[in-house]
Parts: structure tokens; C-alpha cells; sequence
């Protein structure tokens, strides 16, 4: 359990931005009526985004607003650790991930250059004011280890030398690339694609093929079938015991058989009776 | 090698459009209307002979979990649920979902949707997945506008999908948990029974299903449970996303059939190990609660539920974390007992005292600092802490320390002879040594 405060100064007011009002009042929208509290999270996370951090007066200002007790909204902001409770950073506060992927990949390295270049504790921020960096858990971009996330973008594949120089291109205002800071396009291996190089996924060639759907146009086919005899049936009363009940049991016998649901695991994929769309494509 | 054309999720690097447009033209939404117009039973029917088991890490089967919702609406609403916080460490297959296919993801919520008989489904993505969440948003505006979902659709059946998020709780991806969460509180999980399907979210029957279950489902649909299930072992079908991480040479995302060799990833995604193949140590099979295997044992690896288990390890998220042997195992261990501790959510005691426990026990020997006594007691203490838990986090907190003594149990005793020996310089030497 991470154990987490409010910071001991605090603001003396909380204002919302018009913006941010309308943007509020809309997330409301997306939930039951009486379950408001629902938008809690989103709603410190916009607070956050405009303050830069979350205060007490925020806090009181959302319960309020979502008529809730507040002790519940100051439970949601220190039980989430994405809230920030204290100012950080102006120009960015960096989150290193540190958990065991990021760290086989070097995390470490990155922790201590943070520690040299912005302050030796976490959630401190630097001398001019304009950066501070904390050790975070998973931030799920294991492939791209290690990473870290400057709200909202990550910036992936570092090593200590593109980390320098992140930090040098925050600090003249430069502009910086999110995304893999090597030569590598997102999530697929360095130095080219060793899957989905196919032309034909992407030409339109997929559409329209489908063994399943064949089978449910049969299935719909086989139920209209079955409920015209019923019908037949129910409007002809001559032989008296043809009600619906059978006629229900056999559209499930039919279904049965034109559904090939039941496939042995040791019939290879490439049989057209398994596949017929693969069959049709050779 | 699974072939392209069995592959589900095509644009899974973000090389092509990953818009309405672009969906449209690699297959998606293709004849979902008639998947529908077959009725509720002969989905599930379908989804269950598909054989294709919970993406998510427990590996439950999807059809009958779709099956345990009530048939009849008792005038509670129905939800679907899709749990998007994707935080286990070495797992990052959603996220590409996300950002890259999420029109798959999409149709799979109107499709599931129908099949409960839920109007609407909430998407519950993690806090720190801000892009990905645009995208998804994007895409679910894309459906909204061309009619493909929401009220009146082309398809006959009213569905609402809304994008709600967490801030950063691992804790989340817990079913219950999530619900909670989503009901605007802590993430702490609720005891069961009830189950969700009973009694879930805002107290009306819900399933919670994983980002990728749900995404495979319109594929599995269009082209025949049939196909699916030719794909990898029995009881162990279909394709799936994994991840590979950690000291490899080229880390990736890729699809696979399910039952493909470890060794067969490794050389043909991942590139070989870093310093080829004799340089293995051990390897995490599926995100960091999954126990350790060491090398010897990856030799002949099955990467699917019943090849992991029959090493005492479990497939999870099929995200791999790779170890060379210059990793200090006892130290990337203790950092996954850190992770432990960092996000127990602090409800049931013998988690929220136990995981501070075996971490700071763990982190003290990793320096060696501790008598060789001590790891027979702390193997005890994960005993103490398993199974007595409302979730299974206490569990996946104690796993990977009872596969590292039941492995390196050698590599800790040698440790502390080292500390003992002489306790200053080991420190330092083991700090380096670390990464």
C-alpha cells in the first residue's frame, strides 16, 4: 500500500474554468442518473490537468459538485497515485517506470540521472522551479523499456544520452518527439517487420470471406424455416400432433449439422471443410 | 509460423489508417448485422465452441462467461464491462489494441453487448493510457457517426459504449475491483458471491471481459469457431498477442498461434537472446505474477496455459520477460515484491502487511543482509499471505518469490555467504550488477 497526504500548503480557493464546467457537466451524461459519482476520477484528473496538481479546496470543490460526502473524493485522490497532491514541475514532472522490465533494460540509470540533474529525492522539484521526476510502477510499454511519461505523451527506448537530452529540449522549449527515441516504428521490432507483411490484409480482399458468417445466414435461414412450419402447422390442424415442438427441435437438429461447431483439434486448418474461405482464397 | 492472413489484429503496429476507414477495408464490421440477426444463443453457442479462454491472465472460457448472464431482463439493466487497465508488469499487448485496432475492440462490445443483452458498456481504461484513450474515444465517435452503434443503429440493437478511466491503481484490473472504481470509489475488491453477473456494476447483472477477448470475438464470428480452434493445442486454441520483453535483442509486440514453442518466439520475433541462446537464465512466461522458469526448463517450452503450468508457472498475459544471465534475479525479483507492495490496496491484512513484509525480507537479501533461516521463513510467510485474500493479489504477490526460492534458492545462500564473508563491498558490487 502506497501511504500518501495532502500537501501541507494548500490554496486558499479552487476555481473551475468555464471550459472545464461544460466539460464536467457532459461527463455526467455518460452514467446513470444518482451514480454522478462515477465521474470522480475524470473529473480530478481535468482539475489536475488545469492545476497542475490537486488541492484540498479541489478536493471539497468535487464533492459538491457531485453531491458526494467528502470524505469519499479525499479517499479517491490519495488512493490513486496518478494524483499529484503537491506542485510539481512547471515545465514537466517525469515519471520514470522503475518496475523489473524497465529495470533489466537500464531503468536505473535513468533514476539516477533524474537524481543528478533535476534533485536527489523524488517529488522535489529543481532549483529554477521547472522540473521534478518520481519513480512510478508499470506503465505498460514493456516492449519499449525503458520509457518514461511526461503527461500525456511516453517517450520510449531510452538510454541515458537521449534522456539528457529530453531534459536539455524541455528546458530550452524545444520541442520533443513522443514515441520510441530510436529508430523503431512503436511496438514492432528494430530493423523491420517480421509479421503482417502481407499486401492482401490491407487491399480490401478480407472483406467479405467467412465461414462464420455463411453458417449464421444458414442459422437465420434454418430459424425462418422452422417457424414458417410451425405456422404451417399451427393454421392447419389435421394432423393433430405436429405442434410447434417439433418443428423446434428440428431447426436445432438442422442447426446442428450445417454449424461446424464441433471440429476435431487433429483436422489440419487447411481442410476446406474446416476453412471454406481458405480453400476459395487458393 | 502463424500465416498473416490467420492473424486478427492487423494493424496491431499502426502502420495503416486505424480509423473507420481503414478497419473497414481489413474487415471489420463485415456482416455484423447478420452475426446479430442469429440471435444471442447462437453467438454464445459459437463463442463456446470456439474454445477461446479469457485473454485477461485467468484464462476462464469466454462463451460461459457470457452464458452466466440472466436470459431475462429483470428490469435491472444489463452491463458489459471491458476491463482496458492493462498494468501487470511485462504486459502491453491492450495498449496496441487501443491506439491501433481499436475498431476491433469496438464491434466486440456491440457484438458481447447483444449476446448479455446490455445496452450499454463502459470501457475502463488505465489512467496512464491517455493517448490510447483518445484514440478509442475516436473511434467510438467514428461508430456513433456512421450509425454503426448507439441508438437506432444499422444493426437493431441500441448500444451505448462510454470511455471511463482509472488513475493509476494495478489494482483495478481486478474485476470487482474495477466496479468499484467505476462506481466513483476505491479500488478495493468485493467479496464473491455475489457474482458480477448477479450483482455487479450499480448493483445489475455485469461481465467484465478483457480488451482482447472482446476484440477477437467479431473475427472468431466471421469466419467460424472452426478456424479458431484449429489454431494451437486442445483445450489451449486460437491466436494471441504476445510481448516480449526484457534481454532480447529485438523486443516486440506480435500475434501468434497459441502452443508456439518459447524457443520459436524467442528466435523468429525476439530475435535471440542478447549474447545467443546458452546466455538464458530464466524467464517470467506472463506478466510479473507468474513464477519464475530458469533456462533448463525453457528448452522445450510450450507457450500456452497447460505448457506453463506443467512447469509450475502459468501463461497469464503472455507478456515474456526475458533474463540473460548477467540479470541479478534475486534483485529483479524483489522489485516485483516492491510492485507487490506499492499496489495492495491495503483492504485485507495478511496482503497489506504481508507484501511490506516479503519485500523488505527479499530487498535485505538481494544484499545478502539476511541468515539463510530466514528463507525457509519467508517461504512460509507467502504461504500465509496465498489464499487468504478477498483477490488474488495477495497471491501474485507471493508466486514469484516461491519460484525464485524453489529455483535460485543456491544464488540467495551464496549471497549471503558473500554478505557474511564480508559485508561491506557487496553492496556496491551487486548495485552495478543489477541491470
Amino acid at each position: 500500500m502506497s501511504v500518501r497526504r495532502l500537501a501541507s500548503e494548500q490554496p486558499q480557493s479552487f476555481a473551475i474554468s468555464p471550459d472545464n464546467l461544460a466539460w464536467a457537466e457532459k461527463q455526467l451524461l455518460k452514467f446513470p442518473e444518482g451514480k454522478q459519482a462515477s465521474a470522480v476520477i475524470p473529473l480530478l484528473w481535468r482539475i489536475q490537468e488545469q492545476e497542475g496538481w490537486v488541492s484540498e479546496p479541489a478536493i471539497r470543490w468535487v464533492g459538491e459538485f457531485l453531491d458526494m460526502p467528502y470524505i469519499r473524493v479525499l479517499e479517491v485522490a490519495t488512493f490513486y497515485t496518478m494524483f499529484l497532491l503537491a506542485p510539481v514541475g512547471k515545465k514537466a514532472h517525469i515519471q520514470v517506470c522503475g518496475t523489473t522490465p524497465c529495470m533489466l533494460r537500464g531503468a536505473n540509470k535513468l533514476i539516477d540521472r533524474c537524481r543528478e540533474r533535476i534533485h536527489p529525492e523524488p517529488f522535489h522539484v529543481s532549483a529554477d522551479g521547472n522540473l521534478s521526476w518520481e519513480e512510478v510502477e508499470c506503465l505498460g510499454a514493456c516492449v519499449n523499456a525503458p520509457m518514461l511519461q511526461i503527461v500525456p505523451d511516453t517517450y520510449e527506448d531510452l538510454t541515458v544520452e537521449t534522456l539528457d537530452k529530453l531534459i536539455d529540449d524541455i528546458q530550452a522549449d524545444r520541442p520533443i518527439k513522443p514515441g520510441p527515441q530510436i529508430e523503431r516504428h512503436h511496438s514492432a521490432p528494430v530493423g523491420g517487420f517480421r509479421a503482417l507483411t502481407t499486401p492482401e490484409l490491407y487491399d480490401g480482399s478480407m472483406v467479405g470471406q467467412g465461414a462464420g458468417l455463411a453458417a449464421a445466414r444458414e442459422a437465420i435461414a434454418a430459424r425462418a424455416a422452422a417457424a414458417e412450419e410451425a405456422a404451417r402447422a399451427a393454421a392447419n390442424p389435421a394432423p393433430a400432433e405436429a405442434p410447434a415442438a417439433p418443428a423446434v427441435k428440428a431447426q436445432g437438429e438442422a442447426d446442428k449439422e450445417k454449424v461446424p461447431d464441433q471440429v476435431k483439434q487433429t483436422v489440419p486448418a487447411s481442410d476446406p471443410s474446416v476453412r471454406p474461405d481458405a480453400a476459395k482464397k487458393e | 509460423m502463424l500465416s498473416d492472413k490467420d492473424r486478427i489484429f492487423t494493424n496491431i503496429y499502426g502502420h495503416h489508417d486505424w480509423g473507420l476507414q481503414g478497419a473497414l477495408k481489413r474487415g471489420s464490421w463485415d456482416g455484423t448485422k447478420t452475426i446479430l440477426e442469429a440471435g444471442r444463443d447462437w453467438i454464445v453457442d459459437q463463442m463456446k465452441a470456439s474454445g477461446l479462454r479469457g485473454r485477461g491472465g485467468a484464462g476462464f472460457p469466454t462463451g460461459l462467461k457470457w452464458s452466466f448472464m440472466p436470459k431475462q431482463n429483470d428490469g435491472r439493466p444489463h452491463y458489459l464491462v471491458i476491463n482496458a487497465d492493462e498494468s501487470e508488469p511485462g504486459t502491453c499487448k491492450d495498449r496496441e489494441i487501443l491506439r491501433h485496432d481499436p475498431h476491433h475492440l469496438v464491434e466486440g462490445a456491440l457484438i458481447a453487448g447483444f449476446a448479455m443483452g446490455a445496452h450499454a458498456a463502459y470501457i475502463y481504461v488505465r489512467g496512464e493510457f491517455i493517448r490510447e484513450r483518445e484514440h478509442l474515444q475516436a473511434a467510438i465517435d467514428q461508430a456513433y457517426d456512421a450509425r454503426l452503434i448507439g441508438k437506432n443503429n444499422v444493426h437493431g440493437w441500441d448500444m451505448d459504449i462510454y470511455v471511463a478511466h482509472g488513475a493509476g491503481a494495478y489494482i483495478c484490473g481486478e474485476e470487482t475491483a474495477l466496479l468499484e472504481s467505476l462506481e466513483g470509489k476505491k479500488g478495493q475488491p468485493r467479496l464473491k458471491p455475489p457474482f458480477p453477473a448477479n450483482v455487479g456494476l450499480y448493483g445489475c447483472p455485469t461481465t467484465v471481459n478483457n480488451v482482447e477477448s472482446i476484440a477477437v470475438a467479431p473475427t472468431i464470428l466471421r469466419r467460424g469457431p472452426a478456424w479458431f480452434s484449429s489454431i494451437g493445442r486442445a483445450n489451449n486454441v486460437g491466436t494471441k498477442l504476445f510481448g516480449i520483453s526484457g534481454h532480447v535483442n529485438t523486443p516486440c509486440i506480435v500475434e501468434e498461434a497459441m502452443g508456439i514453442p518459447f524457443k520459436e518466439l524467442i528466435e523468429k520475433h525476439g530475435g535471440g537472446i542478447r549474447g545467443g541462446w546458452d546466455n538464458l537464465k530464466a524467464i517470467i512466461p506472463g506478466g510479473a505474477s507468474c513464477p519464475i522458469i530458469p533456462a533448463d526448463q525453457c528448452e522445450d517450452l510450450i507457450m500456452d496455459f497447460d505448457g506453463t503450468r506443467a512447469v509450475k508457472s502459468s501463461f497469464g498475459t503472455a507478456g515474456v520477460l526475458v533474463m540473460d544471465k548477467s540479470t541479478d534475479v534475486i534483485r529483479a525479483i524483489a522489485r516485483i515484491a516492491y510492485f507487490f507492495k506499492h499496489e495492495s490496496c491495503g483492504q485485507c491484512t495478511p496482503c497489506r502487511e504481508g507484501t511490506g513484509w516479503m519485500w523488505r525480507v527479499i530487498d535485505r537479501m538481494a544484499r545478502g543482509e539476511a541468515e539463510k533461516r530466514e528463507i525457509d521463513m519467508l517461504l512460509q510467510v507467502t504461504t500465509q499471505v496465498e489464499g487468504h485474500t478477498i483477490c488474488a493479489l495477495g497471491d501474485a504477490a507471493a508466486w514469484p518469490i516461491q519460484g525464485l526460492i524453489r529455483h535460485f534458492r543456491h544464488e540467495i545462500e551464496e549471497r549471503i555467504d558473500l554478505y557474511s564473508r564480508n559485508p561491506r563491498p557487496v553492496e556496491r558490487q551487486m548495485m552495478e550488477a543489477a541491470e
